[in-house]
């Protein structure tokens, strides 16, 4: 099944709740609001005529422009996307599912965004989680174990949002 | 015991000092601690391999706990995470104890210096460096001379322990470490380091 087909049976049964489309690209995507995120992924993963039985990937984006002087060129709003690649063994094709999000919860720099965890779903996404939990800093709600999967427990920050700062020191350690 | 083989008919006695004795087989059975954490492991497993056959040395028995061990061949990117688990296992072995820092990245940071927001830069902020291996990764000679280097600092130890020369060793199995020709003095070495960054800088086309 080709991109546009899959939108037109997904926009046939969320109607409006499907954000944004975009069919006529290698990567055909469409856009959700987090609070529908696991009601739509339910219905890829479940429906006959789609059966996503795979989760590939998940990825977490960050939309920033830390310098000031390109922001206002930069071309987007300051935001993190949430990407989620999708294939099928069974129908032999493949979709995007994407999630905005602000860059942090009520516009409260420490607040970290909240999506709901799709593990229930796909057992895959336990790890994947963890890592864009750890790495870009999206709180994944209803994950069996979201604590950090490849910094130290007790590290600050997360490294790849755009405005990271470099630790100079770790435990006595300098770090340049 | 090449030379020594058809001297001695009936047994026999060779005088040396008790210290030279001691530093002979130290030098001759470094144990180095099985300890790979990047790239630079691999090259470490082909020098321990039986075309590079780092039991020539005496060094090819590498040991599973560092209780057993007398260096250390921090071969890879050391973390954050990792620092304190190199420390623990530099201070789990007895003395007197060696360290040799493999590669780029144990040495300074390589590349990572910039960019690395989770690697240490340069493992002697962790523990004591005794020798220096530079290279992404270093050849397997490389990593033998830098062997040879260690064993010059256990034949030139004073005390039983870890007494350490002062004076600046002469390497005694490659003679001396010899410069090219353009690094010979300082002011032809500031030149070609001068000449190198020229050469270095981008020309707009």
């Amino acid at each position: 099944m080709t991109g546009p087909e899959i939108i037109a049976i997904l926009e046939e049964r969320f109607g409006s709740r499907i954000r944004d489309k975009k069919p006529e690209v290698i990567d055909p995507y469409v856009v959700v609001a987090p609070e529908d995120l696991l009601e739509v992924c339910q219905f890829l993963r479940d429906d006959p005529r789609l059966q996503f039985d795979f989760l590939n990937c998940i990825t977490g984006v960050d939309y920033c422009e830390p310098d000031p002087a390109k922001a206002a060129k930069a071309g987007f709003e300051p935001h993190l996307e949430v990407v989620y690649h999708l294939s099928s063994f069974h129908r032999r094709h493949r979709f995007v599912v994407k999630v905005i999000l602000p860059r942090w919860k009520d516009n409260q720099p420490g607040r970290l965004p909240e999506v709901p965890s799709v593990t229930s779903l796909w057992k895959t996404a336990d790890w994947h989680e963890r890592e864009t939990y750890d790495l870009v800093g999206i709180s994944f709600v209803g994950h069996p174990n979201l604590k950090r999967i490849l910094l130290a427990d007790d590290w600050e920050g997360h490294p790849l949002r755009k405005d990271y700062v470099f630790p100079l020191e770790y435990h006595g350690i300098r770090g340049r | 015991m090449g030379w020594l083989e058809g001297r001695f008919d009936e047994g026999g006695v060779i005088v040396t000092t008790l210290e030279q004795a001691v530093n002979w087989a130290r030098e001759s059975s470094l144990w180095p601690l099985t300890f790979g954490l990047a790239c630079c492991a691999i090259e470490m497993m082909a020098t321990g391999a039986s075309r590079y056959d780092m039991d020539r040395f005496g060094a090819g028995a590498f040991r599973a706990t560092p209780r057993q061990a007398d260096l250390m061949i921090v071969a890879g990117t050391v973390n954050y995470k990792m620092a304190s688990r190199v420390r623990r296992l530099y201070e789990q072995m007895p003395d007197p104890k060696f360290v040799i820092a493999m590669g780029a990245c144990t040495c300074g940071g390589g590349p990572y210096y910039k960019y690395g927001y989770n690697v240490v830069k340069g493992v002697d902020l962790v523990v004591p460096v005794d020798v220096y291996v530079p290279g992404c990764p270093p050849r397997p000679e490389a990593l033998l001379e830098g062997l040879m280097r260690v064993q010059d600092k256990v034949r030139a130890m004073k005390y039983f322990t870890r007494g350490q020369p002062l004076q600046n060793l002469v390497p005694s199995r490659t003679g001396c470490v010899k410069l090219p020709p353009e690094l010979e003095t300082l002011e032809r070495a500031n030149e070609y380091r001068k000449r190198q960054k020229e050469l270095a800088t981008p020309t707009k086309a």
